[in-house]
């Protein structure tokens, strides 16, 4: 099976008064295309930084890092830009919709910035809406949907530009836990169905059943989850 | 276009007011131009309209600079000019405040007074012929075969020509005997030159001081002092409509830098994004100006029945368009910002 994330040796450090915070430390991990892998982890112990590095939007300070097997450390910004435009799903920790377009057009947004639009755009984001549970509300802005449907559109957005990595920070904090399960769910079948590597970033242990591997980052260390 | 058409629908009343404001600089600045361009027929189509290319001014005294008015180049020149290298022709033509007496009415004129036959003079004139300014005809109902007396004398008149005001009179093509009854003027030759014309050569040899005819303006009494002030206001509202598009650009960007975040971390390029936010800029200068623009030539058309107004596409189309190129360049520094929103603070909405 194929490699959808590689990050190897990355250390990643905030200047912090008149030192520096070490926020990842020599972090490695694999992640295979249609593994779904959960990274817990104490509050501030480096796990958005980790989604930060493997998204494209930070660079480390040293280590290596692939992407669906090509090697992209130290891309220049906008190079960046155009490896998550094609290869890269981004869920963020709060939905992040854009105000002014509609569930149906966040999704046709992605589709427009790598220059698609069309019948077959609007097909696939119906699709995807349906996937996620979200038919009735193709037509609403991110104010007229609720926390969870703003999750879940995030979540099928991340999905329209059929990527190799999908990362995700905390899809169930906004939810309530039978919610929060289904996202869960979800993404897993989504992970298996397109054969996506996942990382998932979540503080509920409950939902690591749906998950292939469980990894625990401590004080920007990471290391297998012992239960 | 994508997302910029679907922010101004959303943000309509924001849009609205900004296009309001767009609207109302441009209909500012269509007037001013209308009238600009007004002002200036009234001042100089006379001039402007000369059939010669040159015009010969005495040379002026030092410290001052060639005048319609006061200039005195004799009809003798003439033939001294005449024979200068590269002068084809050579026409004398006298400019005088004066009046004319029609059916009863009289009227404040300037006369043109030019040697019947010569280049410089309208095709009907003759010792007993005038020719005169369409808007004086216009005025006095004036019509060819009228008869109008000038210092006394009585001529025909042969001809209406256009494009004959001068320094916000009308003009009257007369011949040398028209000038009997008034305090004389200023004289002038108006010349066609060829390739071989030497302006020093010239200059020294008739002791005159040569200009073309269409920098000949700057000689015509208070032209320049009043199209430099109008054209500094239009200038000046040009500038100021850059800085509102900006400010409002640079404000509107700040308020979507989360949305900024978010598309850039979905893959947008800062490219992309201000294109984008241009099309939206120019949908903005475009309907906002245009409807000022629309207006202006609404209101310009009844201005023009009683002061002089021109409404044409130089002054409507023209500033319009430059309205709309200075708004872009105004929007544009202020949108150089979207480079700088760094796609990670959309992973931190939580910090
Ligand atoms: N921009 C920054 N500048 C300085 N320090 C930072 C910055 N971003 C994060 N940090 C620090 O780096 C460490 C790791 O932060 P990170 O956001 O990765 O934690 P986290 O595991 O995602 O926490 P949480 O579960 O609360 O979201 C924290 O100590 C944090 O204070
Ligand atoms: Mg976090």
């Amino acid at each position: 099976m194929s490699t959808a994330l590689s990050l190897s040796d990355v250390t990643v450090t905030y200047p912090d008064g008149d030192r520096r915070l070490t926020a990842l430390d020599a972090v490695s991990l694999d992640v295979a295309a249609g593994e779904m892998v959960a990274v817990v982890g104490p509050s501030g112990s480096g796990k958005s930084t980790l989604l930060a590095v493997a998204g494209l939007l930070l660079t480390p300070d040293s280590g290596r890092l692939e992407i669906a097997g090509q090697d992209v450390t130290g891309l220049g910004r906008g190079r960046a830009a155009d490896v998550r435009r094609t290869s890269l799903g981004l869920v963020f920790q709060q939905s992040n919709l854009i105000a002014s377009l509609t569930a149906r057009e966040q999704l046709e947004m992605v589709a427009r910035l790598a220059g698609r639009h069309g019948a077959p755009v609007r097909a696939r984001a119906d699709e995807l809406l349906d996937a996620v549970g979200l038919t009735e509300a193709a037509d609403r802005r991110p104010h007229q949907l609720s926390g969870g449907q703003r999750q879940r559109v995030g979540i099928a957005r991340a999905l329209m530009n059929d990527p190799a990595l999908l990362l995700i920070d905390e899809p169930t904090s906004a939810l309530d836990h039978e919610r929060g399960a289904a996202v869960v769910d979800l993404l897993a079948r989504v992970t298996r169905e397109r054969a996506v590597g996942t990382v998932m970033v979540t503080h509920d242990r409950t939902t690591l059943d749906a998950t292939h591997r469980a990894m625990e980052m401590v004080d920007g260390r990471l290391a297998a989850l012992v239960p | 276009m994508f997302l910029a058409v679907r922010d101004l629908r959303f943000a309509k009343g924001r849009f609205a007011l900004m296009g309001a404001v767009v609207g109302l600089i441009s209909l500012l600045v269509v007037l001013l131009t209308g009238l600009t361009a007004g002002l200036s027929r009234q001042s100089i189509s006379a001039i402007t309209s000369l059939p010669g290319d040159r015009v010969a001014f005495s040379t002026p005294a030092a410290g001052e600079s060639a005048s319609y008015a006061s200039s005195r180049l004799s009809p003798s020149a003439r033939d001294t000019a005449a024979r200068q290298p590269g002068v084809t022709d050579a026409a004398s033509l006298t400019l005088a405040p004066g009046r004319v007496e029609a059916g009863g009415r009289q009227a404040a004129v300037t006369l043109f007074a030019a040697e019947p036959g010569s280049f410089v003079a309208p095709a009907g004139l003759s010792a007993d012929r005038v020719a005169v300014g369409e808007d004086l005809a216009r005025d006095q109902r004036l019509a060819t075969g009228d008869t109008v007396r000038i210092g006394g004398r009585s001529y025909a008149v042969a001809e209406v020509v256009p494009d004959a005001s001068y320094n916000h009179t009308p003009v009257v093509w007369a011949p040398p005997s028209a000038l009997a009854g008034t305090a004389g003027g200023g004289s002038v030759l108006v010349l066609r030159t060829g390739s071989g014309f030497d302006r020093d050569g010239f200059e020294w040899a008739v002791g005159a001081r040569v200009m073309t005819v269409g920098d000949s303006v700057s000689a015509v009494g208070s032209y320049t002092a009043e199209n430099g002030s109008l054209t500094l206001m239009r200038v000046l509202l040009m500038a100021v409509s850059a800085l509102v598009v900006g400010a409002f650009f640079t404000v509107w960007t700040i308020q979507r830098t989360p949305d900024l975040a978010v598309l850039k971390a979905i893959g947008a390029r800062t490219g992309y994004l201000v294109r984008d936010a241009l099309s939206q800029a120019l949908v903005l200068l475009v309907v906002g100006g245009g409807l000022g623009t629309m207006l202006a030539a609404a209101l310009g058309r009844l201005a023009a029945r009683s002061v002089p107004f021109v409404v044409d596409a130089s002054t409507t189309l023209v500033p319009l368009l430059m309205l709309v190129a200075v708004g872009l360049v105004g929007a544009a520094g202020a949108l150089r910002r979207i480079a700088t929103v760094d796609p990670i603070t959309a992973l931190g909405a939580a910090r």
